[in-house]
């Protein structure tokens, strides 16, 4: 197998690595991996990016990697944690985003203006119902990734994964 | 001062600014007054707590001395606590939480902005990455303190007063002494004396749509934290903040 073929398989291989806390998403599909690197003696370096500074999920996801690929039988050299370029939820796979929806989380809506300070709250789409009339209740969600709306058409309240 | 010397101070610095913010506001856990806000606190405790992780991990690398993030975050004494003296002012009511937060997080979103242009590889990426998490802190604190001080007689009696009380502690926020001044010629921080003003007029717009008054911006302020003399809650919140490392040294997860 030549260099590259390796390498592709080793994302695949990452993207059975789900994230703890949303785990029907891979850590591939959120874009938390960014690297993988294989060096003259066949180590494995992985190169990875927290979602939020405070992400408490990261030691489990660092374990999560280390397991996978010493089952699959590679040798580990480092898993290295940068902080550039700083994640952004644009590196969401468009697989991650259907997942998400099909989970009963609303992915991420893209906007130019994410940014900006004070934008008014979006519309955002209800993924029991798919209606648009729907309100923040809090920024803040059930994890730092997530805020909380509420649709106003069926009453479910639901998690977003911010747009950052 | 070398520039070696500086940087190190200068990252404990803000890292202790981080780590004490974020304890104080992570005391908030089980305490909020509604389910909703109490989770918002704690994901913005837990952003800040996280910044001052990845400060302490560079500081620790940097100054070569084999130690680790959490020997410098929970072995020293309160002499070498480097924090400025807002951050350790207690929670008291939500609206004294909401002003102190909100004063910091609109001096960390404009300075980050600059701070993104660090010669400084680590500085850079660390601003970048934070600027992100600080501007939804900046949201729910100026939306908190518009709502309080726009809403009943009582709400907006004690904002005020919230503001009034913290405002003596935010000039140490854009204190720079040779540390700072040393860093700033190399190009690896940022003047504060340029984002003052953008400060000022951003902190008075959100007070001014809060229907809250502007306090004096030539008054007294108070400062110390940044060279190690701290208030008397300083010491209170290392007992809670060090308990597990003093009873137990050594252990870890």
């Amino acid at each position: 197998m030549t260099q590259t073929q390796q390498t592709k398989k080793l994302w695949e291989l990452l993207d059975s690595v789900e994230d703890p806390e949303v785990p029907v998403i891979s850590i591939v599909d959120l874009g938390i991996v960014r690297d993988i690197e294989i060096n003259d003696t066949n180590e494995i370096i992985v190169t990875i990016t927290p979602t939020y500074s405070g992400c408490p999920a990261m030691e489990y996801i660092e374990k999560g990697i280390a397991e996978c690929l010493e089952n699959n039988g590679y040798k580990l050299k480092e898993i290295k944690t940068v902080l550039h370029p700083a994640w952004t939820t644009d590196w969401l796979s468009k697989e991650g985003r259907a997942k998400l929806k099909a989970y009963g989380i609303a992915p991420p809506e893209n906007s130019p203006n994410k940014n900006e300070l004070f934008a008014k709250p979006k519309q955002i789409e209800c993924p029991q119902c798919h209606s648009r009339n729907t309100e923040m209740i809090s920024q803040f969600g059930s994890t730092a990734c997530k805020a909380l709306y509420r649709c106003k058409d069926c009453l479910e309240p639901f998690d977003y994964f911010k747009c950052i | 001062m070398t520039t070696k010397d500086a940087l190190f101070t200068y990252l404990l610095r803000q890292a202790d600014l981080n780590l004490v913010l974020g304890h104080r506001v992570s005391e908030w856990c089980g305490h909020g007054p509604v389910l909703e806000q109490d989770i918002a606190l704690i994901n913005t405790a837990l952003d800040i707590l996280g910044q001052a992780k990845s400060l302490f991990n560079y500081a620790a690398e940097y100054q070569g001395e084999g130690k680790t993030e959490d020997d410098l975050a929970y072995l020293r004494v309160e002499r070498e606590y480097l924090n400025p003296l807002i951050c350790e002012q207690p929670n008291g009511n939500f609206g004294d939480t909401i002003a102190r937060q909100f004063f910091i997080d609109a001096f960390q979103y404009l300075y980050y902005q600059e701070l993104k242009n660090s010669k400084n590889e680590f500085l850079s990426a660390f601003a970048e990455k934070s600027l992100k998490e600080v501007t939804y802190h900046l949201r729910f604190s100026s939306e908190w303190l518009t709502r309080l001080g726009d809403g009943t007689e009582e709400s907006h009696q004690k904002m005020q007063e919230a503001v009034e009380d913290m405002w003596s502690f935010t000039g140490e926020l854009f204190e720079m002494d040779d540390v700072e001044k040393t860093l700033v010629t190399e190009g690896i921080v940022v003047d504060t004396t340029s984002i003052k003003e953008e400060w000022l007029n951003l902190v008075s717009g959100v007070l001014t749509k809060a229907t809250l008054t502007v306090p004096d911006n030539n008054a007294w302020m108070i400062s110390g934290g940044r060279i190690g003399q701290h208030s008397e809650y300083m010491g209170f919140i290392l007992s809670d903040l060090q308990y597990l490392q003093r009873a137990y040294p050594n252990a870890s997860w």
